[in-house]
C-alpha cells in the first residue's frame, strides 16, 4: 500500500485518530477537543471580555488554539506533498443520488459544482456561511463536537456524549434526506 | 514554546483528517446516506482505541510527563447535548466538515471555506450573547 500517494483506509486512520486520545493525556493531560478554539480564539481576538461567557483567561486554552493551527498546518504540508485534486473514489451509489442534485465534478474535497469562488452566488454564500454558522452555534450549544464527544466523550462512555452523538446523526440525517431537496 | 508539542500533534491530526479524506464533503454524505463503511470505521475504530487507552491509563495509574495524576472527566449531560447536536449536524451535512476538517480544509488550499469559518465564529459569538436565554 502506497501511503503517501493514495487515500488511507479506515482501518489505518481510525486507530491513530484514537492514539490522539492517550497522546494528549500523557503530553499535556488535555481532553481532546476541536470545537472549542472557536470560543477561544474569539476571546483572544475580539472584544468580547464584556460578553460573560468569554470573560475567561483565553491563555489558558492557548494549547487548543495551538492544536487547531496545527491542523491547519499539517493538511497545509500534506497538500505541498501531494496532489489532492483526484476524483474521489465515493461509492457509485452516493455518486447516482449526488448527480441528482446537480453534482458532476467529485474531484477534490468540496463539491465544486456547489461551492467555488467561481460559482459563488447568493445561495452558495448563505449556505456556506449558515451551515458555518450550525457549526458553530450547535457545538457550543451541545459542548462539544465530533472529537469531543464523537471521539473524547464517546471513549469516556458518557451518556451525554451519546446523546449529543444521536443528535450529530439526526440533525445530518435530516439536512440529507429531508432538506436537501428543497435546498438544492 | 512550551506549545509546541501541541502544534506538531495538530499538524499530525491535520494530514490523518486529509489522507483518510474525512474533510471530503462527499465522504460525509456518503456516511449520512449509509453507503459506506468509511466513515463509521474511522470514528468507530478511534473511540475503541480511545477507550482502551483510558482503561490502561487509569489501570495503571499512568501520569503526565510532568507527572499529574490523569482522570479525564466526562462532560455532564445536558438536554442541551441533544438540541445542539441536531443543530451541528444539520451544519455538518450541509457543509461536509465538522470543526477539525473546517481548519484541514483552509490548510488544504479549500478558501471558499473561509465562509463556513467566518459563520463558524459568528454562531459563537451569538451563542455565547444568548447563552443563558437559551434552555439547557
Amino acid at each position: 500500500m502506497d501511503l503517501i500517494n493514495e487515500p488511507w483506509p479506515w482501518y489505518i486512520a481510525g486507530p491513530l485518530i484514537g492514539l490522539f486520545i492517550p497522546l494528549l493525556l500523557v503530553i499535556g493531560n488535555k481532553s481532546f477537543g476541536i470545537s472549542s478554539s472557536f470560543k477561544h480564539i474569539c476571546a483572544a481576538c475580539l472584544p468580547v471580555k464584556k460578553i460573560e461567557f468569554f470573560n475567561y483567561n483565553w491563555k489558558d486554552y492557548s494549547w487548543n488554539i495551538v492544536l487547531v493551527f496545527g491542523v491547519l498546518l499539517g493538511a497545509l504540508i500534506t497538500g505541498f506533498l501531494v496532489d489532492l485534486n483526484y476524483d474521489i473514489a465515493i461509492s457509485e451509489e452516493t455518486k447516482n443520488a449526488l448527480s441528482t442534485i446537480g453534482i458532476s465534478n467529485f474531484s477534490g474535497f468540496i463539491p465544486s459544482d456547489i461551492f467555488s469562488w467561481d460559482n459563488l452566488t447568493l445561495k452558495s454564500f448563505t449556505l456556506l456561511i449558515g451551515g458555518g454558522f450550525l457549526v458553530g452555534f450547535g457545538t457550543r450549544y451541545a459542548n462539544g463536537c465530533t472529537s469531543g464527544h464523537a471521539i473524547m466523550g464517546l471513549s469516556l462512555l458518557s451518556i451525554g456524549s451519546l446523546i449529543a452523538v444521536i443528535g450529530f446523526f439526526i440533525g445530518g440525517l435530516l439536512m440529507t434526506h429531508i432538506l436537501f431537496p428543497y435546498i438544492f | 514554546m512550551k506549545n509546541i508539542k501541541f502544534l506538531i500533534l495538530g499538524a499530525f491530526f491535520g494530514i490523518i483528517l486529509v489522507k483518510s479524506e474525512v474533510v471530503s464533503w462527499f465522504r460525509i454524505q456518503e456516511m449520512f446516506r449509509f453507503q459506506s463503511f468509511h466513515m463509521f470505521g474511522i470514528i468507530g475504530s478511534a473511540v475503541v482505541i480511545g477507550a482502551i487507552s483510558i482503561l490502561i491509563i487509569k489501570k495503571l495509574n499512568i501520569k503526565s510527563i510532568k507527572g499529574e495524576t490523569i482522570n479525564p472527566t466526562a462532560k455532564p449531560f445536558q438536554k442541551s447535548n441533544l438540541i445542539g447536536g441536531i443543530i451541528f449536524g444539520l451544519g455538518w451535512a450541509l457543509i461536509g466538515a465538522c470543526p477539525g476538517p473546517l481548519y484541514a480544509l483552509i490548510g488544504a488550499g479549500n478558501t471558499i471555506y473561509i465562509l463556513p469559518i467566518i459563520g463558524a465564529f459568528l454562531g459563537v459569538l451569538i451563542y455565547g450573547l444568548f447563552k443563558n436565554k437559551l434552555p439547557h
